[in-house]
């Protein structure tokens, strides 16, 4: 196991070097250094000997990923690309254009993405489980059928609908919670009761219906046959075997999806006042700040490759025939 | 069951008892009845520091912060300077090249150096930092630290000592260094550099100390280290600033630039201490951490910044060693009745805190000001029918909502302009050819902007007649001030000419029906524009009907940001929308807009039109550098004359800021001038806790409903699992 995960990582390299490269070229074809340089020093009075001086302070006016007039090696490292992108390895992000450290507002704005994201993901998960379950236990039955429609009917409402009519709702109409805004610690809690009931009202229909399918496709496998013959009740026959051996595919999405959540949610951090990461994003790409969009590219890159890492291995927990050899 | 009726129970009891009275309130309740003022940003700062800081959003807090030896008074209308730290406003003397003294009243072309001597007050300290922190013998306790005893601080706060010194005129004279320091590009120094004495040598010798220093640094380091070495701007002269005494420093303008006067007023001439930028050039400082300058501003006002979380939060606490500063005795006619005068003499800051909070989206912002939370708002277009009502005679007021809920509207008109600029350099609508002028005169006529700022503005503007401004010196209101290429004075009022006035204008320049008269081919026009999503469709639909008045197909071409701002500047366009903001309230800073010098295309200037013509430069250039007076307006009227019959721009509108705030807020005046008027705000506190818990109830019901509905839910799908169990025994006994 050791060997494999190694060799994994080991392949994760080229895999970054290359989402780097790719992030690299997107952002260049739409932005160029003189772009950037402008965007930073507003529109106003701005001369070209400011622009000048603005890339040079940043290491900006150099070619982007070939020098020509350098020697030897340097004909690749001199590159804008080569001296961005090297220290990204060493979880060096550097400073953003304004000057900020990103290294600082990662870790500063990570923990009110988790915050968040966390409860989001445990309580969506009991809940959309124990749904499924219960449509799983009266299939075929009018509540099964009726709940069906209902997922079809939630899956097709625009997230922002759930956001704008739980703030509407919740905060204005009850004034039962604030409709924005975020401190840390247990005062969270009021908070985040609001965006993580609209992400479990959002992700619902969606996530609760694949369980489902995942449930009743188990239940029609020969061993729940034999386990109901033998006299086992629905309700124990779901909760020990079928919704056991129905974790694979639900612990796939769930463990690839635990290294995102320090990526933070676009939409609902912005429309709740949430100061995570995935706000900062797009404030960078906002402000054409190459220098945050890279880094946040970049770690997202490595949490995807360590989520997919972490769900292979997390398969040999619950089913004990997966080695990896 | 029973245990998730348990749980419900104990988050509702942990959510009440966070929020006491009013549960969705998103304020720690130990700040309740506090003298603390609540408002919000949307962009978050891209810098605080005073020599970069170019924006309004920035400015809203180091204008709070930072103090520049003049501001504009506070009530009185048009703007008007007044000292701020200084003793008194400035003096200036005029010299020729010689050095020798000129009379005030000396022509301009004499005139080869302008000294203006600014007297700072003594006694202003600033707000306690830890770079000024000292041991008993004085010596600077935090100037010189190690790198290990770096490492492990991680805020300011983390600093426990701090103090304080006088400010003087040094401080000044370091901050106009620091305008030409290669590391901060300073917006302003491009524009500065060509009026103050020194500056252009003094940044060619920073430029070489900083290469020399990076080059020696990195050779140390590596490339990679971001500890800069830090450059000592005192042992750098700058020929045209000295300090004349503590409290006394000069500065010396090339040639008379009076406006030179306004730049005073701003942040950007703000003083900045030397042991701050010296603190916080630490190697180490900005290493994981935003130990800067930038991010701990330091200042000698009325506020200091005590949190500073752009992603969130931004709170300016009051500067326990502020001096104070008197409440305005006097403004313009109506402030009295307005209540803007009740603490005239009264001592400010009357507010001890003011909290920012970011809001991106308009919708909780919007309903947390109605709910109480946010003191002040701006109206966005889609909350301004539920809030602003429009007469008859288009005078705005509140809507009855909002007057029943004690808000009150102060209205201003901006400081800017809106126009759609003919590229000068396209063959087809650009240059003084008669063929042209009457071309870009029809589509002036054209383009109804009534509608546009009835339909797309909500009404909050009104149709420019000319690049300046109301409320700027230059601007000339009723029929003297009107455009006479588009309008005529009917009843007492601008009409805009009619469309036929149009089509035969478009006519006599070879256009007839839309047509070229010579091919027949249909006359295309190309509109540049910036597109940022579906929503401005119908703005663009708008354009095009407009032409369409004159069966001029309108082709719009848009793209991003980037690209539109590239075209302009290399005068790859036809038509584009612009806008311009005033730095400072004097119509030079409008008509240079137009100054053939300043073409956006040869120069890199703020004429994007690039247009030219040499009678309106030749007026330019003496306008200028006038003092206000009926001399200089008679020029102004004569640059407008020539503006408006070239019509380099179909003079859009001058937008009105709409604003509100409840009846807890006092001693508020929009200024589009200055920003720093939060020290006069007053608060009636115990009225905002007491309309905040009637407004803001928490309706307990429907969650006991909703608990209900679970619970009996949960209950119905038991029992009927129940039933189901049993009829599958009872079935296979059957079956058995």
């Amino acid at each position: 196991m050791i060997a494999y995960v190694v060799r994994r990582i080991l392949y994760a390299v080229p895999t970054l070097i290359g989402v780097n490269l790719i992030a690299f070229a997107l952002f260049f074809v739409a932005n160029t250094p003189d772009d950037m340089a402008r965007m930073a020093l507003g529109a106003k009075r701005v001369t070209p000997e400011a622009v000048e001086k603005w890339k040079a302070e940043r290491g900006y006016d150099r070619p982007l990923l070939f020098n020509g007039e350098a020697r030897g090696a340097k004909k690749l490292t001199d590159t804008i690309f080569f001296d961005k992108s090297v220290r990204l390895f060493a979880f060096d992000f550097g400073n953003a254009d304004d000057g900020r450290n990103i290294g600082h507002e990662i870790r500063t704005r990570m923990w009110p993405s988790l915050a968040l994201a966390i409860p989001s993901l445990l309580v969506g998960l009991a809940v959309y489980v124990t749904a499924a379950l219960a449509f799983a236990l009266f299939r075929a039955s009018a509540f099964d059928i009726w709940g069906v429609v209902a997922c079809i009917a939630l899956m097709s409402i625009s997230a922002l609908f759930y956001i704008v009519g739980g703030q509407y709702l919740v905060s204005k109409l009850w004034s039962l919670v604030p409709i924005s805004g975020y401190q840390g610690g247990v005062d969270s809690f009021k908070f985040l009761v609001l965006p993580v009931l609209v992400g479990l009202a959002a992700g619902f229909g969606e996530s609760v219906r694949v369980y489902r399918t995942f449930f009743l496709e188990e239940i029609g496998r020969d061993y729940v046959r034999t386990a109901r013959a033998k006299g086992l009740s629905d309700a124990a026959l779901l909760g020990r075997h079928v919704l056991k051996n129905a974790a694979i595919p639900i612990l796939t999405g769930v463990v690839a999806a635990i290294p995102g959540l320090f990526l933070g949610s676009l939409l609902t951090e912005s429309f709740f006042g949430i100061p995570g990461l995935g706000s900062y994003t797009i404030d960078a790409i906002q402000a054409q700040d190459f220098a945050v969009v890279r880094s946040m590219v970049f770690l997202g890159a490595v949490l995807t490759i360590l989520g997919y890492l972490l769900a292979d291995l997390s398969y040999t927990l619950v089913d004990p025939r997966v080695r990896f050899e | 069951m029973r245990g998730a009726g348990v749980v419900l129970l104990v988050l509702l009891a942990a959510l009440a008892a966070g929020c006491g009275d009013a549960w969705n309130d998103p304020y720690p309740a130990a700040q309740r009845g506090e003298n603390i003022l609540y408002t919000s940003f949307i962009e978050r700062p891209k810098t605080l520091d005073p020599a970069r800081s170019y924006t309004s959003d920035e400015w809203n807090f180091t204008a709070q912060i930072y103090e520049p030896p003049l501001q504009y008074h506070y009530l009185k209308r048009p703007y008007e300077l007044v000292p701020l730290t200084a003793a008194e406003m400035p003096t200036v003397r005029y010299l020729d090249a010689q050095g020798r003294e000129l009379p005030p009243d000396a022509p301009s072309a004499a005139i080869a150096f302008s000294e203006y001597e600014i007297r700072i007050r003594p006694g202003i300290r600033y707000a306690p930092h830890p770079a000024f922190a000292t041991d008993a013998a004085g010596k600077p306790l935090y100037l010189d630290l190690p790198r290990a005893e770096i490492d492990r601080r991680f805020t300011l706060a983390d600093f426990p000592a701090t103090g304080t010194r006088e400010l003087v005129a040094e401080d000044y004279v370091y901050q106009i260094k620091r305008l030409a320091h290669p590391r901060l590009v300073s917006p302003i120094f491009g524009h500065m550099s060509t009026y103050i004495v020194g500056l252009k040598e003094l940044a060619a010798a920073l430029d070489a100390e900083n290469k020399r220093l990076v080059d020696a640094h990195r050779a140390q380091y590596g490339p990679a280290d971001r500890g800069l070495p830090w450059i000592d701007l005192r042992k750098f002269p700058l020929a045209g600033v000295e300090v004349v005494d503590r409290y006394t420093y000069r500065v010396r303008i090339k040639g008379r630039y009076p406006q030179f006067k306004y730049w005073l007023a701003m942040p950007f001439f703000a003083p900045v201490p030397v042991e701050a930028e010296r603190f916080h050039a630490q190697r180490g400082m900005n290493e994981g951490r935003n130990l800067t300058l930038d991010w701990y501003p330091v200042g000698t006002g009325a506020y200091m910044l005590t949190e500073n979380n752009p992603n969130a939060r931004m709170v300016l606490d009051r500067n326990p060693n502020f001096r104070g500063e008197d409440y305005p005795s006097a403004g313009e006619p109506g402030d009295a009745e307005a209540g803007l005068l009740r603490d005239a003499g009264k001592r400010g800051p009357f507010i001890d805190k003011v909290i920012y909070s970011r809001e991106k989206e308009g919708i909780p912002y919007w309903n947390k000001f109605l709910q109480g939370y946010y003191d002040q708002s701006g109206i966005s277009s889609d909350n301004f029918d539920q809030a602003v009502r429009i007469d008859m005679e288009g005078e705005a007021s509140l809507s009855p909502e909002m007057e029943a809920r004690g808000i009150w509207l102060r209205t201003s008109v901006g400081t800017s302009s809106f126009y759609l600029a003919f590229n000068f350099l396209d063959p087809v609508v650009g240059g003084l050819g008669e063929r042209q002028r009457k071309l870009r005169q029809a589509i002036s006529i054209a383009l109804d902007w009534e509608e546009f700022i009835s339909i797309f503005q909500n009404g909050r503007g009104i149709p420019g007649m000319g690049p300046i401004p109301p409320g700027i010196s230059g601007y000339r209101d009723g029929a003297e001030g009107m455009n006479p290429v588009v309008y005529d004075w009917v009843d007492g009022r601008p009409q805009r000419k009619s469309i036929e006035v149009a089509l035969r204008l478009l006519a006599e320049a070879g256009f007839p029906d839309g047509r070229d008269a010579k091919t027949g081919q249909p006359l295309v026009l190309h509109l540049d524009t910036v597109q940022r999503g579906p929503g401005d469709k119908p703005r663009l639909d708008w354009y095009r009907r407009q032409f369409a008045k004159l069966n001029i197909q309108l082709e719009i071409r848009a793209t991003d940001w980037n690209r539109f701002q590239e075209k302009v500047r290399t005068g790859n366009t036809q038509l584009f929308f612009l806008g311009w903001n005033a730095d400072y309230p004097d119509p030079e800073n409008f008509m240079f807009l137009l100054n053939g010098p300043q073409a956006r295309a040869k120069t890199g200037g703020e004429n994007a039109a690039n247009y030219q013509n040499p009678e309106y430069d030749r007026l330019f250039e003496q306008m200028k550098n006038m003092d206000d007076g009926p001399e200089r307006q008679a020029l102004i009227d004569r640059m407008l004359a020539i503006a408006r019959h070239d019509a380099p721009w179909v003079f859009g509108y001058h937008p009105k800021d709409y604003g509100l705030a409840h009846e807890w807020v006092g001693n508020v005046k929009p200024n589009q001038m200055a920003r720093n008027g939060l020290k006069f705000h007053r608060l009636d506190t115990g009225l905002r806790e007491r309309r905040r818990a009637e407004w803001n109830h928490p309706a307990v019901v429907p969650l006991a409903i909703l608990a209900a509905l679970a619970a009996a839910a949960a209950a119905g799908g038991m029992v009927a699992y129940r039933r189901r169990e049993a009829r599958s025994a009872r079935g296979a006994e059957a079956a058995a």
